[in-house]
């Protein structure tokens, strides 16, 4: 190699280009507030912020490292009960320590559980591993009603995060106040788990995810490496745990939960694992379907349940694989053929999926209602649930829909691929290298 | 033993048995260091599982395996590769998802001295991404640089199991039928760049071609159901009664 292609060797580390994305994030994480000030609003977006920590810190397993985890809310739990003892040993004793370096204990211990887990848990990834996580969780869950000096039992463990000195002049006595000190863990934890992935040990866990085998005659024992992944994910699932603490004022049996695991899978998932938004994504949109949808339906879950299964079938890769889908038309300058076809499909398929939400709601209307009460409120209309036009209108509304989107999705398929293909003519250099590539490919 | 005459690799009464089969049954073997060594024999003579054993794939049922002076025994691969000795497999075995770079890097995380390390950036090492070029100019991938390895052409997978084998710096390598299923001109171009990246080390290599075997090797052992019938100098090899009979003849004329 020449002197001047060693000097012209570019190193991509920090560049204006790749710190960009994390300025724009941390600047609106700041004024999102301001924007959606009132303080049911900040207790959403409270918890939004806590779940997306929670969600990356499990991506770190199941995308990054591919082990599945039915029990990962262990050490969140972990994190957070530990919390919140030391919230009130620190209260007793009015020892000095400022309540927004707390999540740092919830991460230590939620790196001491994964510590003693995972010795025993990652020595493979596969079925044994998912069984320990299942065994694990449903041990500690038991733990949590049993051991009532730690755990609370029912009631739970109530602390005061308002409890020492100000920090600065702030007491977190305001949602506002302990807002900004989660977004600052936020930041932070997102930070460094994107940075962990750059690391000899976070290439290591993509390599030993396709491939173990290989990497062992690499020089690398997949297990070690699946070991400080595991590790990894406890501590940054701890600093959610003990967040949560600080956010809610109270702990129960359910922050460890095998329920919670399982939702935190389900929006690693929904988010995408492949790319390191995703479960970002997954976080924001499962937190608003469960606040704001919850509020309108007790059937959230039928919808979030649903979705679920049609991610799980028909986009493995997540909102965020859908999203990178797009990234070739975007390069190529060809989104805007996708938006008429995008929009002769989606639309009816919205419809389609309203009127099904509709025929849910009206049969559970009717089933669940008290007696004589036969009014039921849906999309701004009211009616009575037994009579026969407004279900016959729900069907009727999601069969033309389904049929319109079904006839229409292979055209929006073809844009899709139009849309990522190179112009033959023009694009000669951007599709140099696939054409060259199908040569090589073929002559072989 | 002095170092400089102490084999690279030694078997001694090796064997291995799967159930109640005895697939190697006893073999005696020392290769020299910077011989270019060949293993030949018919399918199923145990090849691949002689290779299994030496790198800690398997563990052996009886006998020996001396790296560099060094019992093997109850080591993991990860372990013997540590040792200096790294190897390819005759199915493919790469890191499909990442790219063509990624997989060089990761093969040359370990002996960088990276270890399990989370506190450097890979990015961030120019001596890591110019070792890393480096291998993809020897294995001629560089214009493949940034595709995901699962992509590759047959040709150009086995050239960056190649590349992903020697990126370490053993100085023992194992080659696991490199050219199988591969034209001619295919052929000609990884016996070439077997023959540049294993310059100064001990090579051991499976091999059916018995052109490649015959232009590469230094020294020939025929493995027939589980044992060693000859070793010698290709030519010794070539006119031995006993791997006439048992092999070579039928593999000469098929190869004509
Ligand atoms: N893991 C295993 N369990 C049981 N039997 C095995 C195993 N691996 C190999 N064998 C058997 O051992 C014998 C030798 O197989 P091996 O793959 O070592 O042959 P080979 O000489 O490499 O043949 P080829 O030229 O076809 O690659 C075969 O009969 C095979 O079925
Ligand atoms: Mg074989």
């Amino acid at each position: 190699m020449s002197d001047i292609s060693q000097s012209a060797m570019k190193l991509p580390g920090i560049t204006a280009a790749n710190a960009a994305p994390w300025l724009i994030a941390t600047l609106f994480l700041l004024v999102l507030p301001f924007i959606f000030s009132a303080n049911s609003a900040i207790t959403i977006m409270n918890q939004m912020a806590i779940t997306i920590i929670f969600a990356l810190a499990y991506n770190m397993l199941l995308g990054q490292g591919g082990m599945l985890s039915f029990g990962h809310a262990v050490y969140l739990g972990a994190g957070g009960f530990m919390c919140m003892h030391i919230m009130n040993y620190v209260e007793d004793y009015s020892l000095p320590l400022p309540l927004p370096l707390l999540p740092l204990f919830g991460g230590i211990f939620g790196l001491g559980l994964a510590t003693i887990v995972g010795a025993f848990s990652t020595r493979s990834a596969g079925t044994v591993f998912a069984m320990i996580s299942l065994g694990i969780g449903e041990l500690l869950a038991a733990c949590s009603i049993i051991i009532v000096a730690f755990f609370g039992g029912e009631e739970g463990i109530p602390g005061d995060r308002t409890y020492g000195l100000p920090f600065f002049g702030v007491e977190f006595l305001q949602q506002i106040e302990v807002y900004y000190l989660i977004i600052f863990w936020l930041v932070l934890s997102a930070l460094l788990m994107f940075l962990f992935s750059r690391t000899p040990a976070g290439r290591m866990a993509n390599a030993v995810r396709d491939n173990p085998e290989r990497a062992e005659f690499l020089g690398y024992s997949a297990r070690r490496v699946r070991y400080i992944s595991f590790c990894a994910s406890g501590f940054f699932a701890g600093i959610a745990g003990g967040l949560l603490a600080i956010n809610l004022e109270i702990l129960t049996g359910e922050d460890l939960g095998l329920l919670l695991s399982g939702e935190i899978l389900l929006i690693t998932f929904l988010g995408g694992v492949g790319f390191f938004f995703g479960p970002i994504i997954g976080a924001i949109v499962f937190t608003l379907l469960k606040t704001v949808l919850g509020l309108e339906t007790e059937l959230w879950q039928l919808y979030v349940g649903a979705l679920f299964v049609a991610t799980v079938m028909y986009f493995p890769g997540g909102f965020a694989g859908v999203l990178m889908m797009h990234a070739p038309s975007a390069k190529l300058g060809k989104l805007k053929l996708l938006v008429v076809p995008y929009i002769k499909t989606l639309v009816p398929a919205f419809f389609a999926v309203m009127g099904a939400a509709g025929f849910f709601e009206i049969m559970f209307h009717m089933r669940h209602a008290a007696v004589g009460e036969e009014e039921m409120t849906i999309f701004w209309t009211t009616f009575n649930s037994h009579s026969v036009l407004p279900t016959a209108v729900t069907i009727g509304v999601t069969v033309v829909g389904f049929w319109l989107a079904k006839r229409s999705a292979p055209d929006m398929a073809a844009a899709w691929h139009a849309s990522i293909t190179p112009n033959k003519p023009a694009g000669a250099s951007a599709g140099e290298r696939p054409a060259d590539s199908q040569a090589q490919g073929g002559g072989s | 033993m002095s170092t400089s005459t102490m084999p690279a690799l030694e078997l001694d009464g090796l064997r291995k048995s799967f159930g109640k089969t005895e697939i190697i049954r006893g073999v005696d073997l020392a290769i020299g260091r910077g011989e270019r060594h060949a293993i030949i024999g018919p399918n199923g003579a145990g090849k691949s599982t002689l290779f299994n054993l030496i790198t800690g794939r398997f563990p052996n049922s009886g006998g020996h395996i001396r790296l560099h002076g060094n019992d093997l025994a109850g080591r993991q691969p990860f372990e013997i590769n540590r040792m200096g000795l790294s190897r390819s497999f005759q199915i493919t075995n790469i890191f499909p998802k990442m790219t063509v770079f990624e997989n060089v890097r990761c093969s040359l995380l370990w002996t960088k001295g990276y270890k399990y390390s989370f506190w450097h950036m890979v990015s961030r090492s120019r001596d890591l991404t110019q070792a890393a070029e480096a291998i993809l100019e020897q294995i001629n991938l560089t214009a493949r640089r940034d595709l995901p390895a699962g992509v590759l052409s047959y040709a150009e997978q086995r050239a960056l199991e190649i590349g992903i084998t020697i990126a370490g710096g053993a100085d023992v390598i194992m080659l696991d039928e490199p050219t199988a299923g591969m034209s001619h001109s295919e052929t000609d171009y990884i016996v070439e760049l077997i023959r540049k990246v294993t310059v100064g080390k001990t090579l051991i290599m499976v091999e059916h071609d018995m052109g490649v075997v015959f232009g590469l090797a230094d020294r020939i052992s025929v493995l027939v159901y589980g044992e060693i019938i000859a070793t010698g100098k290709p030519e010794d090899v070539r006119s031995d009664a006993k791997v006439q009979e048992a092999y070579l003849g039928a593999a000469l004329e098929a190869d004509h």
